[in-house]
């Protein structure tokens, strides 16, 4: 029988460490000038550096340097005036070097933290996160079990082996025991994550996409009598790969330990595998026997050591807490919560930023952004950045409906025309022969020729009956090609057959 | 031809006296006359070596303008990755391999037109001190062929003493360049560390590694050496200074009112008669010449050969981790069902030499979690002392000398059974590699008690190469004079030919 959530959390505490390994978005690898992109054939973005071919040398990416800089900075670190770059000596095929070149012990940041909000019993409640260091490594290429279950190499019959990702830059966070976060560890691993996630997206230093691996986070879990001062034995669970299966690895891994504890049992130290269908974790490798990495400073490598000149010029470009920043826009937009939610998880609050900074007003850029143009995106199944329409589009389509130049209905064909490719909305307006028809002349024929051909309906009307007005003012907007202004059209239809809505 | 210097060859090419393919084909022919005995090279490009000459030719009679040793032919030691060229590191594990690159230096000796005959045998991945750790049998030292050419540059420093070749590249992690030099009667210097790029060198030690020039007089290896260096920003260590002004003070020669340091630890008991003679004769022609000589103290060298052992294997074990049969060289037991690991371990068990898997085992060992502190540790605070004590030293002299080895060559197989005999023999040479300062040895002479060749070291502080460059030509020049002839005329002839 499975133990409930509230029964684990009567007795126990949990405590929580996150890791988290950051693919950086550098043009270029680590070591070497290969090229990053995702995606590509195997094995065609190698060289003798990342392939660690005989006597080929590492050179560090300066601009990795300069990120991880950024990263610390945004998360509260003191940025070490030397560090250094050291071997990780352990054997696996997917590494090329069968050593990983790493940060030991002397990171380049150290001792920084996150704020999280998350909501409680209570209200909204902070917690902080202390972060012990960041440091910079390099990832190892990909192996591909084949033959075996599940992708896994025990019973694999072989293994292909991509070197494309050896060598693309990582940066891992490590946090420093969160404890006190009680019955909430799930939605603050979550909260945290998720943070973390808008931090880097902020600094604009990885493109933090979970499902693609270049945001991975390791979920450390132990659970100790409440009361209790020593720590309880950790697992570390693997594989989490959306911001819900952090939270749902936390969870279920301080189930599974309180069941072993209740039980008399112990929870052994080991990797733990999470699984996205079952949302359970399936056993790793074990940590029992610690693993001797055999560490030394990597004598190919000079030490990192950052100009505090240059370390101030950073800080000065970091961009707003990207927390902060929501508030604030929150506020100024005045955007209920629900609809705030909706534009963070569509991901559209910096080109909606872009366009209200560009004259439009915020109502009007947030419901074309998250409305007409994100249903466009959804059926071309393309992110809406990829689209063909920019927020200076928008703020000017916005301006023409605005000026009485496009109706909304016309304007949503502005849209399509740009997101074709047609040009710019004032192109897409002249090519289209767009433009809303506002002679009164040629509106009141069309509505004294609609009239005549609908002359019962219009009798209807006349004799105070306003709903059939509708098929009416249809007509006309017909018969003008849909260039008119429909409540324009309708004050002119109701007086002419003697109606004031008043 | 061949017996001349690579200076001398140079002009008579750039007098139109000989042809870079002439010159080219003298040397092959030597190579097929004598190398049977010699066993100086693993490799020969011989197709490669006529299409260069032959293109440096071209240029030539064009009227282009060329460097000092353009057209002047050069062996290459086997540890230097050559684009399409056998590259085995004297191992097993890596015969077959060519590498799809070229190291720093092979661009550069391309660039300035010098002719690569071909790859020369060393020690397996440069550890050792004789060639007999070659997976390709050992070389033979042109002096007695009962003996070793030195190590592990043995092919390098045999190929200059059999005229094989004027030039050749060699690589010095505790003495590889230097050590050979001295047995040979050869010139060889290790450059101050990160002035010759490593990009390309496949790594024995990297914090000790230097490749650097070998030669018959001082002046070829200050040409080549200024040909090969220069900063690389492929290699991270590679410094980012001008190079030394070797070339000007190899043809200067001006020790006038320079301080000479003789390091007191590097002398005495364990140095063979003759080697001390010798030494001795050359202070004081250097005297002669105006230099002054001193005598200075370096307290910690005594450590240099312990520390070594403990920071030179740590590297390699790491080093050459990456031999895992998965991307190139050899693979042993691939067979149906047989899992990585197990071809890996069959591979390297197969794949590498006794030597190699000691040192690969010992810095293994060293770097262990709980022994770290106390061998890896210990060592770097040993190495760092040794620096201090270079730095003293260079406070009171310009230039440090001392014998290169204790000994003149031994017989082969004489020590192969002894790894602590064999390591004693870089103990004049190791400190210099530890302080990653510059390094040359030239012939002094040979011992009376053998009759054969002894090397003399002079080290010069961090990018201060140029001054073992003026020290070892006056000091050259002094003995030339006394002796009325190159040391080599001594040599036994080889091959018939002079």
């Amino acid at each position: 029988m499975t133990l409930s959530y509230d029964d684990v959390i009567a007795k126990y505490e949990p405590v929580l460490g996150l890791e988290v390994h950051v693919e950086l978005n550098t043009n270029s690898k680590m070591f070497c000038g290969c090229s990053t992109v995702f995606g590509a054939e195997p094995n065609t973005q190698t060289c003798p550096v990342c392939l660690a071919l005989p006597g080929a040398l590492p050179v560090v990416n300066e601009k990795a340097i300069e990120s991880t800089i950024k990263i610390g900075l945004a998360l509260n670190c003191s940025i070490a005036p030397f560090s250094r770059f050291a071997r990780k000596n352990y054997f696996y095929p997917d590494m090329p070097k069968n050593f990983q070149i790493s940060q030991y012990d002397e990171p380049i940041c150290v001792d920084g933290y996150v704020d999280v909000e998350i909501e409680t019993d209570e209200g909204p409640k902070k917690f902080r996160v202390e972060v012990e260091r960041v440091h910079m490594e390099e990832d190892t290429g990909k192996s591909l079990h084949v033959g075996g279950a599940t992708g896994r190499i025990h019973g694999a019959e072989y293994s292909l082996l991509d070197y494309n990702r050896a060598g693309i830059p990582l940066v891992e966070i490590v946090t420093k025991i969160v404890p006190g976060t009680g019955k909430y560890a799930p939605e603050v691993a979550k909260a945290y994550v998720a943070e973390l996630r808008d931090i880097l997206r902020a600094l604009g230093v990885s493109d933090v996409k979970m499902e693609q691996g270049s945001l991975r986070c390791d979920a450390n879990v132990s659970l100790r009598l409440i009361g209790a001062e020593k720590l309880g034995t950790r697992s570390e669970t693997k594989n989490v790969n959306s911001l819900r299966s952090v939270e749902r690895a936390v969870r279920g891994e301080m189930i599974r330990h309180a069941e072993l504890l209740n039980a008399g049992g112990r929870v052994v130290q080991e990797t733990r595998h999470f699984q996205e269908d079952t949302g359970l974790t399936r056993s790793g490798r074990s940590k029992e026997q610690a693993e001797d990495y055999r560490y030394f400073p990597e004598p190919d490598l000079v030490p990192v050591a950052p100009d505090a000149a240059w370390i101030e010029q950073l800080r000065a470009t970091l961009p707003e807490r990207p927390s902060i920043r929501r508030k604030r826009l929150q506020e100024a937009w005045a955007v209920p919560d629900k609809e705030m939610s909706a534009m963070i998880n569509a991901d559209v609050l910096d080109i909606v930023e872009a366009t209200v900074l560009l004259g439009s007003d915020p109502t009007k850029a947030r419901s074309w952004w998250l409305g007409e143009i994100s249903r466009i995106a959804n059926d071309k199944d393309v992110a809406i950045a990829d689209l063909a329409i920019t927020p200076h589009d928008v703020a000017a389509i916005v301006a023409l409906v605005n000026a009485g130049e496009l109706t909304d209905k016309l304007a949503r064909q502005v849209v399509e025309g740009v997101i074709a490719g047609e040009g710019k909305p004032s192109e897409v307006v002249a090519k289209r022969g767009i433009k809303v028809v506002n002679d009164d002349g040629a509106l009141m024929a069309a509505i004294e020729k609609v009239c005549a051909e609908q002359a019962e309906t219009a009798e209807k009307v006349r004799a105070g009956h306003l709903p059939a007005a509708g098929a009416l003012i249809g007509a006309v907007m017909k018969e003008t090609k849909g260039q008119a202004d429909a409540a324009k059209v309708r004050s002119l239809l109701l007086s002419h057959l003697g109606q004031n809505e008043g | 031809m061949i017996r001349n210097s690579a200076s001398e060859m140079a002009a008579k090419l750039a007098a139109g006296e000989t042809t870079s393919v002439a010159l080219t084909q003298a040397h092959l022919d030597r190579i097929t006359a004598v190398d049977a005995e010699v066993h100086a090279f693993l490799y020969l490009d011989t197709e490669g070596a006529l299409a260069q000459a032959a293109a440096v030719d071209a240029k030539r009679a064009k009227g282009e303008k060329l460097s000092p040793l353009a057209g002047v032919p050069l062996a290459l030691k086997d540890v230097m990755a050559q684009k399409g060229i056998p590259t085995t590191c004297g191992s097993k594990i890596l015969e077959g391999w060519r590498p799809p690159y070229d190291s720093t230096v092979v661009a550069k000796l391309k660039k300035n037109d010098i002719v690569i005959l071909g790859k020369t045998n060393m020690d397996e991945f440069a550890m050792g001190s004789s060639t007999e750790n070659s997976a390709y049998g050992p070389t033979h030292n042109p002096w007695d062929l009962t003996r070793i050419p030195g190590g592990s540059g043995g092919g390098s420093s045999a190929a200059l003493a059999a005229f094989e070749a004027p030039l050749a590249i060699g690589t010095d992690t505790g003495g590889s360049i230097r050590q050979p030099a001295a047995v040979t009667g050869t010139v060889g210097v290790k450059p101050t560390y990160g002035g010759v790029s490593r990009f390309g060198l496949v790594a024995f030690s990297s914090s000790l590694d230097q490749a650097g020039p070998c030669a018959r007089t001082v002046l070829d290896a200050a040409l080549l050496h200024e040909a090969i260096a220069g900063h690389d920003p492929k290699d991270a260590t590679s410094i980012n200074a001008p190079v030394p002004q070797v070339v000007a003070a190899a043809k200067s020669g001006d020790v006038k009112g320079m301080k000479i340091g003789v390091v007191k630890e590097l002398n005495g008991d364990g140095y063979q008669p003759g080697v001390r003679a010798r030494f001795e004769e050359s202070l004081e022609l250097l005297a002669k010449a105006g230099a002054e000589i001193i005598e200075v103290s370096a307290p910690n060298f005594e450590y240099a050969l312990a520390a070594y052992y403990l920071i030179a294997p740590s590297e390699c074990s790491s080093n050459l981790a990456r031999f895992d049969a998965m991307r190139y060289g050899l693979r042993v037991g691939d067979v149906d069902g047989a899992s990585a690991e197990s071809v890996m371990n069959l591979t390297r068990e197969v794949g590498f030499g006794k030597e190699v898997k000691r040192r690969i085992i010992l810095g293994t060992y060293a770097l262990s979690s709980g022994y770290y502190d106390a061998y890896y540790g210990s060592a770097q605070k040993v190495r760092t002392l040794i620096t201090q004590d270079f730095s003293k030293a260079f406070e009171k002299a310009d230039v440090l000398v001392s014998p290169t080895c204790p000994t003149t060559a031994f017989k082969i197989g004489e020590k192969a059974n002894d790894p602590l005999a064999m390591y004693l023999n870089d103990i004049a040479t190791i400190p210099v590699n530890m302080a990653g300062i510059g390094g040359m040895s030239l012939p002094s002479g040979l011992a009376d008690e053998d009759g054969l060749p002894v090397g003399f070291q002079i080290m010069s502080p961090v990018m201060k190469d140029d001054r073992m460059y003026s020290v070892g030509a006056a000091l050259e020049a002094a003995l030339l004079t006394q002796w009325g002839a190159p040391l080599l005329d001594k040599a036994p002839i080889m091959g018939g030919a002079r």
